[in-house]
């Protein structure tokens, strides 16, 4: 896509008050899955390398079914490396085709950016989950997926949140310097372990053939507490991060 | 403010501070039972731990302090925080595993929760120099390292109550908290605490009396047209 973000254009036409918060954020969302509709860059590669991942956790382990504790790991280090792949392109159209530029010309809040971003990126990591939990299942996972599956869905939606928006805000710091590629992942990793840790402990119960559990709340706490303090701090240093 | 005023102040008592810490570890202190005088490490390992982390927070604090002022002086000096507490924490880290081989015959340990804990936090800000020097403008660099130091500001307390959660069997403490301490030690502990933070507070200030002069040696060269 060439021409600037949808913002600019419509704070134009309608001169006399600026768009709210929600109507901007609707414009990037839009605009951000409209781009990724039609050129396909993260979504695919992402879950194409978590398929892959699989396979190479099979010969690397030699093994041809995993439960507990190492199915949760194994889950979790794929979908964190696929998102790293998510988070590192998450800006690079703006920053090299001028969409940061046409954003802050708008007469918008700087916010909307962060929570555009953010849902764009908890929208990539859903459609990766639809495709790598089951190819998990079906590739990898010893016990039924389908017992799992209601308590999964839960502690997976509480670490999306989590990991959208460390991404977004690690994608923000490292786009405009020189080593981004490799800054994004060494800046999110240490960042996201509180997330692995959350995520893994409580999917490894779900995941166990020997001693199947439910889900422990602590987990889920635990990553709701993250997803709350770093929404917040997130919401409140993303502005310094587009000043120029 | 004359560069590097009360540096002398700062480091006669630094220098007076940690001998009188030193005295009272090799000849107050008690021998600990149980691990002998391995433990000792502990008046040097916990301490530096605690003034290393609580710098990484000031660092964040700082930090916010600049985004709301604008003023490069307070990046400037969460910069040094950060970077004498990644120096303190190597340390640390390498204290901790000299502590882990003899009392538990390994070079690391996994069920130590603070440890764990402390090595993830310095993976984290092992990157900020990276971060910090791929940014080329100045004025830009100062701004997302302090976005930086903030979410890491913020990480450091987060990421302890997770890995802490994490480790449901816990190691038991031998002597983690000061607690629990019989009184010499509890001493003992507090004065090596107050010494570290002196010897944190004093390296800070060198090293901000550095940074300060160079970047006036520069600007006063430029207006003389040396180069």
């Amino acid at each position: 896509m060439t021409d600037n973000p949808p913002t600019a254009n419509d704070a134009r036409r309608s001169s006399a008050r600026p768009p709210g918060l929600a109507a901007t954020v609707g414009a990037l969302l839009g605009k951000d899955l409209l781009v990724e509709l039609r050129t396909l860059e993260s979504v695919p590669g992402m879950s194409l390398f978590a398929v892959s991942t699989f396979v190479v956790f099979h010969f690397a382990l030699n093994q041809n079914t995993v439960s507990g504790d190492e199915a949760a790991g194994i889950l979790w280090v794929t979908l964190l490396f696929a998102a790293m792949l998510g988070v590192n392109r998450l800006f690079v159209a703006d920053a090299e085709q001028g969409g940061f530029d046409g954003f802050l010309l708008a007469p918008v809040d700087r916010s909307a950016m962060l929570v555009a971003k953010a849902l764009a990126l908890l929208a990539y990591l859903i459609v990766l989950e639809l495709v790598a939990v089951p190819a998990f299942g079906l590739l990898l996972l010893g016990s039924p997926l389908g017992q799992a599956l209601p308590g999964l869905l839960a502690v997976l939606a509480l670490a999306d949140v989590g990991i959208a928006v460390i991404g977004t805000l690690i994608a923000a710091l490292a786009v405009r310097t020189r080593a981004r590629d490799l800054l994004g992942p060494l800046l999110a990793l240490p960042l996201l372990v509180p997330v692995v840790i959350g995520g893994a402990r409580a999917s490894s119960p779900l995941l166990s053939i020997v001693h199947p559990g439910g889900l422990q709340l602590r987990w889920l706490g635990t990553l709701g507490l993250y997803d709350l303090v770093f929404g917040l701090i997130a919401y409140a240093v993303f502005d310094f991060l587009l000043e120029d | 403010m004359p560069i590097g005023r009360g540096l002398r102040t700062l480091s006669i008592s630094t220098v007076a501070a940690m001998g009188v810490a030193l005295g009272l570890v090799f000849f107050y202190a008690p021998i600990e039972a149980e691990e002998g005088f391995l433990q000792k490490i502990f008046y040097l390992h916990v301490p530096l731990a605690i003034v290393s982390l609580c710098g990484f927070v000031l660092g964040g604090l700082m930090a916010i302090a600049h985004l709301r002022t604008r003023d490069q002086r307070w990046d400037l000096r969460s910069y040094v925080t950060i970077h004498m507490s990644l120096i303190l924490g190597v340390v640390v880290l390498l204290t901790g595993a000299i502590w882990a081989r003899g009392s538990w015959g390994h070079w690391w340990v996994w069920s130590e929760p603070t440890l764990v804990s402390f090595l993830i936090v310095m993976l984290l800000y092992a990157t900020y120099q990276p971060l910090r020097f791929a940014i080329e403008d100045p004025e830009r660099q100062a701004r997302y390292a302090s976005v930086f130091a903030i979410t890491a500001g913020a990480f450091v307390p987060m990421n302890f109550l997770a890995v802490r959660l994490s480790s449901s069997y816990l190691h038991p403490r031998v002597l983690g908290s000061s607690s629990n301490l019989p009184p010499p030690m509890a001493l003992t502990f507090g004065v090596s605490l107050g010494a570290m933070a002196l010897l944190f507070a004093t390296l800070c200030s060198y090293e901000l009396a550095a940074k300060r002069t160079r970047i006036l040696l520069k600007s006063s060269s430029r207006i003389l047209g040396y180069r």
